[in-house]
This record gives C-alpha cells, structure tokens and sequence, in this order.
C-alpha cells in the first residue's frame, strides 16, 4: 500500500519501481537512518535549515526550471541559465542520494548522427555547469537524443531555438 | 491433404489482415520531372496465354515504371501503342520506327504448372531490327513484381551497359504519433516502394538502418532501452542481437564490404570517435581520437578506408581515415556543411547532405575526373541521408514536406526524381540495400 503512494508520490515509473525494491530491503530495518529512499510519504520538510527537500522541485521558482536552451550550433551555456546552474547544483549537493539525467536535443536541420553528438554536447555542457557549481559527476548522466524528440515539428526558428534544450530529469530526488 | 488445405487456409485468414495493414503502410509513389534526352522504348502489355488465373501484376507496367524513373529512358505511353505483339514475329518495325521508338519490348505470360508462371520476353532493336534478348522468366504468383524488376534490370544493363538496380530492396524508418504516443518502425520495401514490411516496430526512436552486404541483415539504432544502442538484426528470422550499448551515444553502423566488420560511433570517451568492431570477436578498433565530433562512417568499396563527418575544422565535413586507424585527411572543402557521406560502388562519388543558411540539399562529389567535380541533386531545404542505389544510378535521400518527412529517389545526373510518400506519417533514413542474388 504505501508502495502505491510512492507511486503515485513519483512520477517517473523507473524511479518508482527502484523506490518499490529499496522498500523492501531497507524499510523494516531503520526508518531514520536512510532519509531519502525511506521516509517517502512524510518526507517534506527539510532536514536542515537552507538545504532542498524534494517538495522544493515542485515548489522552489528556480528548480522549477528544468529545460536550458541553446543558440544554433552552439554548446555555450546562455548568461541567463548560471542561476538555474545553481539551485540544481546545490540540490545535488543537500541531498547526495538525488540523480539528474540531462537529455540533449539538437534542432532538425542537418545530419541526424551529427545532431546525436550536438545533443551530447550540450548535455556535457550542463553537466560541467553543474559540476563546476558543486554537483557530483556521480549523480549526473547525460543522454543525447539528437533531434529524435522534438517538442515542436515546424519548420521555422521559433520552432528550432525551443528544440535546441537540455532537459534536466530528475530520476532520484 | 484436406487437413493440409485447411491448415493453409487458416494460415492465410491470420495472414490476411497483417497484409492489409502492411499495404496500408505502403509507400505512394510520384514522378517529377522528366528527361527530353532519355531514350525512348515502347514496352508492350504482355497478356496471359495460359489456362488458370491470371496474375495480378502488370509486368509491363512494372517494368515501365521502373525505367521511366531511372531517368534513362523515357517508355512510350501505352494508349499511342500502335501495335499489340507479344512475339518477334508479329512486330512492325516500321510502324515502331515511325513513333521514333528506339527499342521495343514484347512478352508474354503462361502457365508453368504448379500454380507459377513463366514471363517470355524478347528486347528489339527497332533501328536495327534486330533482337537484343530474348529471355523467359519463371515465378509463383507473389513474386511477379520480382520477376519484372529483374526483366527491368536485363534490359537497363543490355541497353546501358550497367548492371540494373531495380530488383533490390530499401530500408527506412516511420514515425506516427507525437510525445508519448509517438510511434517508430524500421521498414524494408522494393525498390519502388511496394511490398513493404516491417522489420522492427518501436516507442522509441528508430534510426540510421544500415545492409549487411549479403541483404539479410540491418544494423540500426533503437533508443528502446533509453539510450542509442546498435541492434543486428535477420531480416528473414526477425532474430536480433544487441552489439553496442556502451555508455554515451552508439550511431552510424556501417557493415564493412566483406561483412565482417561493424563501423560505428561511439562517445563512451565522453566525445564522438569511430570505431571498428570485429562482429565475430566483438573487439573495438578506434579509429579517430580527436576533440571534435566524429560520426557517420561509411566504407569505401574496398574495405581499406573510412569516410566520415567530422567537425574538427569547426564546421562538419567529410573525411576519410584507414580503416585500420591513423590520420584523416579532409574531403570536403566546399560549402560550410558537409555530412552524411555515401559512396558509389566504385568509390568514385560521394553524396553529401549540403547546408548553407537554413537550406540542406544532396550534393555530389565526382572525383572520376581529374578535377573534383560538385553536382547538386536535390532542390532542398531540409533534405538529408543520401544513399546511393548499388549501381549508382540514382540516389534515394529523405526530405521535410510541412511537418512531416518524405522520401525521394533522384536519378544520378538530377533529371527525374519521384517521390515516395507515407500515406499518413513520417518517413526518413532511407538506406539502399545491395544487389540480390538470382533464385
């Protein structure tokens, strides 16, 4: 039952299924000692004073924004994404246990292997920015999908420039 | 044997349906363009002379289509046929001559027992008079659309004097769907886009399908396990194996031509190289490490070298390697975009999907002269993937029409394209396979 509730507390299935087998291995042993993976239903609060809990992605302004995007041919992190650089990073720093993928996109124009490898720059873009801001290379991983995920299919700027993303992916909080 | 017929029958009613959908899917079919300069050949309808039921393909004018749009030939419509002969003897030559038809095909279709049919065709000379092949051709009736491209292929090479490409199968991908009810398919049909079927289906997407130089098996990319693996997979078995799943990006496979090897790209380095995988050992070769995305290699037809994108110079370009690793040397030099290479049989000419501004086309590097020489193929803008037919006579790419992807084949000097269109959908990544060996 309280399986269920994880479920439905975490959107994302593979989280859910790795929350489901940590239950049954951790969860009669010691509630408080693993703070993360086991106190899921009641965990809101934050622990220390200034640190991130998970509620805060769904509430702070800052984690909010999970989606960096990019100028055309172009791996450079914008001025405009440092802060949000930031509060992810520090989010990685307060819970150690968390876990980001960052998918890189390119937009349609050109070659489609090409457009793999610019995806997976820009996801190393974001990784670094994390990093050099306090994240662990360990809770980070980049996927590129190229231009196989649009989020827009026409054949224009506006449409291109909103394809041209990292989308950071929560897949531990 | 009842129980034998039945078990048929039953198989057939479970088969039917998957033959409708796949028909569904099929590819519709324009051509655009024309050539003034192509030769003229009348291609007379061959009628069925036998006794039992008559096939359902019209290989005349299967075999009409196809050398239509190869841009070689321009075939006579059939209503301003003056005559209806379906041997030798019963042609008018000078009547031929008069409509300036340069060659002139006649045939015919009889029973050869057990359910097939035997095609007689003869090939003229209508100048000459004189017989250029005469020929017959036996098939059950599903592979009477083989049978005409191969007759198709008998005549192209006779007159040409290079081998046909027309019996030969393509390889692509479908998308339907956007978001999470996005759907993929790697498909494989004839050469002129009939007979499709589906090899692999997808949540996920599906690309860079590449042949196996025997037409059994396609490598691809499949990011059905979150990440780009490179699958093999037995077109006939549907048998798959995973062959490359390392962590970052695994792209562009590419069979060597003596089919032992696996070109690829991986980014397990934490930057795009390619390497070369030995498919019986498994053991990886890298063949670039350089800052810089390395991707698409494809091999020159003697298995010594690779061509491939690279952005090393700042903007991608294509390159060439040795296959067995060691320093790349530039191809490309014009235009700022040169990427997706694909070689002719003989190495000689390499296809490039070319970008300036917002406009992609497919363009042509002939090197069989002395001076490299650029041809462009493809009007644009966003066209991509060239792949060259195995004879190199035409040259299938993909295209953006609206919001979704086309296919076209264009023949090598630009003439004639023809369009190869998903009813509803996407198709992109078309990839020409090999010539196939006679039955």
């Amino acid at each position: 039952m309280k399986t269920t509730v994880r479920v439905v507390m975490l959107s994302l299935l593979s989280v859910a299924v790795l929350a489901g087998c940590k239950s049954k291995s951790t969860k009669p042993e010691a509630p408080a000692s693993t703070g993360p993976s086991t106190g899921a239903v009641t965990d809101t609060g934050p622990s220390t004073a200034g640190a991130f809990g998970p509620g805060d992605l769904d509430t702070d302004a800052c984690l909010r924004q999970r989606v960096v995007y990019f100028d055309l041919d172009q791996d450079a992190l914008r001025p405009e994404f440092q802060a949000i650089m930031g509060c992810h990073a520090k989010y990685l720093r307060d819970r150690p246990s968390s876990r980001i993928t960052l998918e890189g996109n390119a937009d349609e124009r050109g070659s489609r292997e090409y457009n793999l490898g610019l995806g997976e720059r820009r996801g190393n873009a974001v990784s670094s920015a994390l990093q050099a801001n306090g994240g662990s290379a360990a809770q980070l991983t980049v996927v590129s999908y190229g231009e196989e995920r649009p989020v827009c299919t026409d054949s224009n700027e506006e449409c291109w420039a909103r394809n041209r993303r990292v989308e950071i992916v929560y897949t531990a909080r | 044997m009842t129980f034998t017929k039945r078990c048929l029958i039953a198989l057939f009613a479970l088969l039917l349906p998957l033959a409708a959908s796949a028909q569904q899917q099929g590819l519709e079919i324009d051509i655009i363009g024309g050539n003034a300069s192509a030769l003229p050949i009348a291609v007379v309808p061959m009628p069925y002379q036998g006794s039992a039921t008559p096939p359902q393909t019209d290989v005349a004018g299967v075999i009409r289509a196809d050398l239509d749009r190869s841009g070689q030939f321009r075939s006579l419509p059939e209503r301003d046929l003056v005559g209806r002969p379906t041997r030798g003897s019963e042609v008018d030559y000078p009547a031929w001559r008069a409509l300036r038809q340069d060659f002139l095909v006649v045939g015919r279709v009889v029973d050869a027992g057990d359910g097939s049919y035997r095609v007689e065709y003869e090939l003229f000379d209508v100048a000459k008079q004189e017989r250029l092949l005469g020929l017959a051709m036996t098939a059950r009736a599903n592979a009477m659309r083989d049978v005409a491209h191969q007759i198709a292929d008998a005549i192209y090479e006779k007159i040409l004097g290079v081998r046909g490409a027309f019996w030969t199968r393509i390889a692509y991908v479908t998308a339907s769907g956007t978001g999470k009810a996005s759907r993929y398919a790697l498909m494989v049909a004839d050469s002129d886009g009939y007979n499709p079927q589906t090899v692999v289906r997808s949540n996920e997407p599906l690309l860079s399908p590449a042949w196996s130089p025997d037409g059994r098996k396609l490598a691809y990319v499949s990011f059905e396990r979150g990440n780009s693996a490179i699958y093999i997979q037995d077109i006939t078995t549907g048998g798959r194996e995973l062959v490359s799943s390392f962590r970052g990006i695994n792209s562009g496979p590419a069979f060597s031509p003596d089919g032992r090897k696996l070109a690829l790209t991986l980014s397990r380095s934490g930057n795009p190289e390619i390497y070369v995988m030995d498919l019986g050992s498994k053991a990886l070769t890298q063949i670039t490490n350089q800052f810089g995305i390395d991707t698409s290699p494809v091999w020159s037809p003697d298995g010594a070298s690779l061509y491939f994108t690279s952005d090393r110079g700042g903007r991608p370009q294509v390159y060439q390697a040795p296959a067995s690793g060691g320093g790349a040397t530039r191809i490309t030099f014009e235009g700022a975009y040169n990427a997706d290479p694909s070689l002719s049989f003989d190495g000689k000419k390499i296809a490039v999907a070319q970008g300036a501004g917002n406009t992609y086309r497919i363009a042509v590097l002939d090197r069989s002269l002395g001076s490299p020489r650029w041809s462009t193929l493809s009007p644009g803008s966003l066209d991509e993937s060239p792949s060259f037919a195995p004879n190199a006579s035409m040259i299938l790419y993909a295209a953006r029409e609206g919001r979704r992807g086309v296919l076209y084949a264009v023949s090598a000097d630009g003439r004639v394209r023809q369009r190869l269109v998903l009813a509803d959908g996407d198709v992109r990544e078309p990839a020409w396979g090999p010539y196939r060996s006679q039955r």
